[in-house]
């Protein structure tokens, strides 16, 4: 189908952008690269009055490199990221997943803050933002506040954000040193949706786990981590026994939800499959 | 509301200026305000590929974009690659290698190579199918486009096996 009419405004600054939010009330939404807004406009699951443009703010589209973090603008394309040499040295499980991610033509348009701001249940970004601790910068006509990302996402498409806010900038913490990441993903084909994800990033010291997380999603409306297997690995090694005992308790934790294309067990069975399966990577190259 | 916008885009090198609704998508754009039917539409949400040209440099679906969006852009098209008689290299190959049959993904696909040639190194098969995977087609089961692709990826002699 065609979208709805709408009005149009492009922004030329974050100010106008919120402004314009504001002004139009409830009915307005920001389009970004809207590789998810525009289907949704296509299928008229959304009538809004007025479309923000944000794609000529200057500034908006960036990967800078602090002491202790990488910064990255709202506006900064999937491609953008995908072939960062900057994700690739500090970020490396960012650079893994975004191959994941859609296709080209949509890795070409879409943007970081379009993805987290969506919040799809089966969109990597999210899980990345919850996994990595991301801090997002937002901004409102009230000037601009940070949110966690384990903060940030409430339900399926829906974040803190209110009608008059714009994600301007995410913050990733840079990883501690002797940090392993691992990355894996079951979906029907290649680009198409996530049945199931996990991402982990996993810290050793002196042989032993120091730190570690585990990003999953797939298995509920957001993105979760797996806390309990986090904690029982805390100070010991990865070893058969670790491993097994992790399986069974992100497979009694999570709830999925049965689908079209997965029942519940099948998504339970795979995301304590891959959670195995990235702790063994990210072990292995914690060690490396 | 949805007062009409006048743009100005650049398509295959040809300078537009057109009053567009803001509603109207650039695949609409390009077929019913331009004419350049060459410029296939199928699914409407971004799955199919069919749609797919190349803006200032990257492929993208022509369905999710606006046309409004496109002001002061450089579009690309199926139409800017050869003529009837006098296929491009890329279109020559998919016509020697049976990469079509109905034709209707046949437009995307050949956008979607001439951007994965550009920027690719395209070693292995793999790289080529990774690249056209989010280009449906319902014919061909596919070997024949990658072949079609293959055929014209420049060879480098330290290429491996």
């Amino acid at each position: 189908m065609k979208p709805p009419p709408f009005d149009y405004v492009l922004a030329d600054s974050v100010e106008s952008a919120v402004t314009a939010l504001a002004q139009a009330g409830s009915d307005a939404k920001i389009i970004a690269g809207g590789q998810s807004l525009v289907p949704m406009l296509n299928f008229r699951l959304l009538k809004p009055t007025l479309l923000v443009d944000i794609n000529a703010i200057s500034g908006l589209s960036f990967i800078d490199e602090d002491d202790d973090a990488i910064r990255i603008g709202a506006l900064t394309r999937h491609r953008m990221l995908e072939t960062s040499p900057v994700i690739a040295r500090q970020l490396s499980v960012i650079t893994e997943a975004m191959g994941h991610v859609a296709h080209l033509a949509i890795r070409n348009r879409g943007t970081i803050g379009g993805s987290l701001s969506h919040a799809d249940p089966a969109a990597e970004l999210p899980m990345l933002a919850l996994l990595l601790d991301a801090e997002l910068t937002i901004a409102s006509p009230r000037g601009r506040r940070s949110v966690a990302a384990r903060d940030f996402f409430l339900g399926a498409l829906t974040v803190d954000l209110h009608e008059d806010e714009l994600v301007t900038e995410i913050k990733f913490p840079k990883l501690p040193p002797s940090t392993g990441w691992g990355f894996a993903e079951v979906a029907r084909r290649g680009g198409d949706f996530a049945l199931a994800a996990v991402a982990v990033a996993l810290t050793l010291e002196a042989g032993a786990i120091s730190a570690v997380r585990i990003g999953m999603m797939g298995i509920g409306e957001t993105p979760q981590r797996a806390h309990e297997a986090e904690a029982l690995l805390l100070g010991r090694r990865l070893d058969v026994a670790s491993l097994a005992e992790v399986g069974d308790v992100v497979r009694t934790s999570v709830t999925p939800n049965t689908d079209v294309h997965a029942s519940s067990d099948y998504r339970r069975h795979l995301v304590a499959v891959l959670a195995e399966r990235t702790l063994r990577e990210a072990w292995e190259r914690a060690a490396a | 509301m949805s007062t009409q916008r006048r743009i100005k885009v650049t398509v295959n090198g040809t300078a537009y200026e057109r009053d567009v609704e803001p509603r109207l998508l650039l695949a609409d754009f390009l077929r019913h305000t331009l004419g350049l039917t060459g410029t296939h539409v199928g699914c409407e949400h971004g799955v199919c590929g069919a749609c797919t040209v190349i803006v200032n440099g990257d492929s993208m679906r022509s369905c999710l974009l606006l046309a409004v969006q496109l002001d002061g852009a450089s579009v690309e098209t199926v139409e800017s690659l050869g003529t009837m008689g006098a296929l491009n290299p890329l279109q020559e190959a998919f016509r020697q290698h049976h990469a079509l049959q109905c034709g209707f993904c046949t437009p995307g696909m050949l956008m979607t190579a001439t951007d994965l040639l550009r920027k690719y190194p395209l070693a292995s098969d793999d790289e080529i199918r990774e690249g056209l995977s989010g280009n449906l087609c319902r014919c061909t089961g596919y070997q024949h486009i990658v072949e079609a692709v293959r055929s014209v990826v420049p060879r480098k002699p330290e290429r491996g096996a």
